[in-house]
């Protein structure tokens, strides 16, 4: 492989970003002030499934602080009714004829101020006739099942597709000869990321030039450009988007929602910049959703553990609309990635997507693009097997894991595994735990009456989508363009089309452009989260913006090297071929007092030196990146937890996590996002569920129900490293962002189900509330996904 | 009706409508945005300033309470252009990512070491454990607020008049 130029910026320098953050002078969309601006509210449906019968906003249009009320039957006079999801499906931006999930747009308000919209919607009358609503994913299907999807032409069932990946002959006969098989129903509850900034923008058309400029939150303002044009018919020139300071996105704020785009309609109608912010029970209750993969998976062995075959069966419930913001060739995302890190024989999936009434979503949490649910289901799955064969659980992984040898390594399903050495990180992870010291405890201790859990899981995870042949949204390629400008004193302005939400770009890809010139990261700005200033690219989501626009910056910038190389001979006298990279200058080879740096080299290129002919002057660059591979992360999680019977409450003791992301530029900030996401694992495991009842209400629209882990449920997190470069990676690095929240969830359930094995639990689902734990101990488990009534 | 507060030592007098929340008076009417708005409901904390000496959730406060009283909002933790040790403490220790909830962190954090100058881990944990952070983990915020019990000392000798016992804020 290629290593970086020079290493030296590479290592935790302090963010770039601090600064304005620590004195309270970010810019986040809601502080985003326009002269004359007015304010927008969204009023929702507040049933699940219903016919509108009529909706009367005279009241409403008559309030003294109200300058518009827009309807459905508005927009659909200007096409603007329904708009283009991100997965090839339509969404109702608001509602024409039915409402297909409690907290669906409806009406939306422009006051003058914030409290005035809001009193105005209460001022909308409107009459619904109520529908049966279906809830259960899996009556979905049902002969009897309301159709929720009756706007699509031909469509006579809730089924939106079915998707399969292995080779089914081949897997059926590895189980059918097999010595062992485990199975296994399990729910990966919805869930949803809520961002504690939610989601936003600020839409402002010129009434003069047409010029639309909107202050979003989202995550891929390029892609949204692009959307905008489609729907609105504006072209892409009269469009920008500004990404300003976003206040966490993790996957919540890549799709398009219906009020960033009444924002737009409400500041074309009344002339006027619009504000629209939801609040958090709109940003729970209608925006992206996470998870709710409904699962049976089996695992076939033989008797002494070699594992041999995987097979999963599952029901997606995708809500309403299919909202999934992924790749368009993968309708359950990277889910066959499902045989995890093991070397096995055979395996096959099966994936079958339905609409529900439900908040449209499923892939928004962090998730690479459903590899979450796959780790999930393989890593339980070899709990269950080890459980089976009486294995110790780590020992059984050991046995199974792949070996070095093995890279590059095309799975059963046909991903390439690009690098990883998978022992040395389970090694590592087992010594930072103690793990023997561990078990003989917790033999101690139950022979005490006292139950902790030793949890493992084992991840490995496709990140950086992705090669454009295969990977594309909306018909958009995954690639990454950058552009990058040394000015004569040798600062350099990077601009990436990805955008950060407190991923450190601004400091990281600083970084990255230092080592490959031989600069200080001080030297170098970066540019991005504004569609008029960087190149086109799809955003940051799925873990691909180092893996991606990284590896961009680190491709410009060797880009503009070559060309300061050529300027350099010139300022020397000698041929290119006579100079070498060495210290991060060009210098005579063997005579390292005559060098140039890129400061030098910059202010010749814009002088009046003789430039060799075809060398045009200043030193710029730009390029796009196509990934050749997606980069494979991966890491041994250890949790060890202590379970009150009693009581059925989890306390997390010890979280052990050892990441191979490949080459770290920031190591504090590799770390800084690991340890946030294993903060969503034990969330998830244990707390965080989008639950409804049978009539489809949303159970957790609020921070008070939908619970979410603070400072006093994390532990201190014990990290490791191992490092194992990507090949294909121009610096050797991989993506890191959702590792932890794709690795941990398993070892937490892991852990819990651990410590209750005394009690003959075998299996019981997230959240493993107190109450789920209890029940679970009582023989009489708890599902989130069955109805609380 | 009209309310006279003190900001970060600054007065302010505006006419209001009584129902108008604490949070959105300093965002939107003083133009303070350094404090955010992130759930309505008392659970997130990224609205926490202080009233008089006490943090407090600004989104479940209406601004006719505070007539008459002091706010500290995080623009007011610096002192003379200098970062207080908890402004430098998650600036130094990777305490924030994409900076929503720092300022609410900040502010409890800047009142838990006002009254307890040597907090356990734990002790913090329970300080903060009233506020949402979904970027760190926590791990990052709890060794800033250390670092900036350990530092509290060097950089409030820098600083004159500040030295010793709970720090009356706005000054």
């Amino acid at each position: 492989m290629s290593r970086p130029a020079a290493s030296e910026p590479y290592g935790s320098v302090p963010r770039k970003e601090d600064p304005r953050f620590v004195r309270g002078k970010g810019t986040f969309v809601d502080d985003v002030t326009l002269p004359g601006m007015l304010h927008g509210a969204m009023l929702r449906s507040p049933v699940a499934h219903a016919r509108i019968v009529s909706i009367d906003i005279a009241a409403a249009q008559a309030h003294p602080s109200v300058e518009a009320v827009i309807t459905g039957e508005m927009l659909a006079g200007r096409g603007l009714a329904w708009m283009p999801t991100l997965s090839g499906d339509v969404q109702a931006v608001l509602a024409t004829d039915k409402v297909r999930f409690q907290g669906q747009e409806v009406a939306f308000v422009v006051a003058r101020d914030r409290y005035s919209a809001r009193d105005a919607l209460e001022l909308i009358s409107v009459e619904y006739e109520p529908l049966p609503a279906v809830v259960d994913a899996s009556r979905a299907l049902d002969a009897g099942a309301a159709l929720i999807r009756d706007d699509l032409p031909g469509r006579a069932d809730n089924r939106i597709f079915d998707w399969e990946a292995g080779d089914r002959e081949a897997t059926d006969d590895v189980f059918a000869a097999a010595q062992v098989v485990v199975g296994c129903d399990m729910l990966y509850p919805r869930s949803h990321p809520a961002p504690l900034e939610t989601c936003g923008a600020v839409a402002e058309v010129d009434q003069l030039t047409g010029r639309l400029t909107i202050w979003c939150t989202t995550q891929a303002p390029h892609a949204h450009r692009t959307l905008y044009a489609l729907v609105t018919g504006l072209p892409e020139h009269k469009i920008r988007v500004i990404s300003p300071d976003v206040g966490g996105g993790f996957g919540n704020k890549v799709p398009i929602y219906p009020g960033y785009l009444c924002a737009i309609v409400g500041s074309i109608i009344t002339g006027k910049p619009v504000k629209w912010m939801e609040d958090r029970s709109e940003n729970l209750m209608s925006t992206s959703f996470a998870r709710d993969y409904h699962m049976h998976g089996e695992i076939a062995a033989t008797r002494d553990g070699k594992i041999l075959g995987l097979r999963a069966k599952v029901l997606a419930d995708h809500g309403a609309f299919n909202g999934a913001a992924q790749p368009t060739k993968f309708p359950a995302g990277f889910f066959h990635i499902f045989t995890g890190s093991y070397d096995l024989r055979a395996a096959h999936c099966e994936v079958t997507g339905v609409y529900t009434n439900k908040a449209p979503g499923g892939v928004a949490y962090s998730c690479s693009f459903r590899i979450t649910e796959a780790v999930y289901l393989v890593e339980r799955m070899v709990d269950l097997l080890a459980r089976e064969l009486g294995a110790d659980p780590a020992e059984l992984r050991m046995q199974n894991l792949l070996r070095p040898e093995q890279f590059p390594y095309t799975c059963p399903t046909g991903w390439v595994y690009d690098s990883g050495d998978y022992p040395r990180a389970l090694r590592t992870a087992l010594d930072i735990a103690g793990y023997a010291e561990l078990r003989r405890e917790q033999a101690a201790k139950r022979d005490r009456g006292e139950y902790m859990g030793i949890g493992i899981s084992f991840f490995t995870e496709g990140v950086g989508a992705g090669p454009r042949k295969h990977m594309d949204i909306l018909g958009l390629g995954m690639a990454d363009g950058a552009d990058l400008r040394v000015h004569p004193t040798g600062k350099a302005v990077l601009s990436v089309s990805c955008q950060t939400q407190g991923q450190g770009h601004e400091t990281t890809f600083a970084q990255i452009v230092a080592a490959e010139l031989g600069l200080s990261p001080d030297d170098v700005e970066v540019v991005h989260g504004d569609t008029d200033r960087t190149p086109f690219g799809l955003g940051t989501y799925g873990s691909r913006s180092t893996a991606v626009s990284g590896a961009a910056a680190a491709v410009v910038a060797r880009k503009v090297r070559d060309r300061a190389r050529l300027v350099a001979a010139a300022m020397m006298e000698v041929s290119p071929d006579d100079l070498e990279w060495a210290g991060g200058t060009w210098r005579v080879k063997g005579d390292p007092e005559h060098a140039r740096g890129i400061g030098e080299i910059a202010m010749a290129a814009h002088s009046g030196l003789d430039l060799p002919e075809g060398v045009e002057g200043h030193l710029d660059a730009a390029t796009v990146y196509n990934p050749p591979n997606l980069t494979f992360p991966f890491g041994a999680y250890i949790c060890v937890t202590d379970v009150d019977p009693g009581t059925g409450v989890v306390s997390v003791r010890r979280f052990v996590a050892v990441d191979d992301c490949g080459v770290r530029i920031n190591p504090m900030i590799v770390e800084g996002q690991i340890h946030g996401g294993l903060a969503d694992g034990v969330g998830m495991a244990l707390m965080q569920a989008i639950t409804f009842d049978s009539d489809g209400n949303c159970l957790a629209g609020s921070f008070m129900d939908y619970l979410l882990p603070t400072a006093v449920e994390c532990p201190s997190w014990e990290l490791g490293t191992t490092v194992t470069p990507s090949p294909h990676h121009p610096i050797g690095a991989k993506g890191v962002g959702e590792s932890a929240t794709v690795g941990s969830p398993a070892a937490v359930v892991n852990s819990v189900l651990d410590a209750l094995a005394p009690f003959g639990v075998r299996h019981a689902d997230m959240p493993l509330t107190p109450a789920s734990v209890w029940r679970a101990i009582q023989g009489r488990p708890l599902r989130a996904d069955w109805p609380a009534d | 009706m009209r309310i006279t507060v003190n900001v970060n030592g600054t007065e302010y007098s505006r006419v209001i409508e009584p129902r108008l929340l604490l949070i959105h008076f300093i965002r939107d009417d003083l133009g303070l945005t350094g404090s955010h708005w992130g759930c309505d409901t008392s659970n997130c904390g990224a609205c926490i300033v202080w009233l008089d000496e006490q943090p407090v959730k600004s989104c479940t406060v209406l601004a006719p309470m505070a007539d008459g009283r002091r706010i500290l909002t995080v623009e007011g933790l610096a002192r003379g252009g200098r970062l207080d040790p908890v402004q430098q403490g998650f600036a130094r220790c990777h305490g924030l990512q994409c900076g929503f909830c720092t300022p609410g962190m900040m502010l409890t954090a800047r009142w838990l070491l006002d009254h307890n100058p040597d907090p356990t881990e734990a002790q913090i944990r329970e300080a903060i454990s009233g506020q949402l952070c979904r970027c760190t983990g926590y791990e990052n915020i709890v060794r800033s607020v250390r670092w900036a019990a350990d530092h509290e000392a060097a950089v409030s000798a820098d600083t004159a008049g500040q030295a010793g016992g709970t720090r009356a804020r706005p000054r």
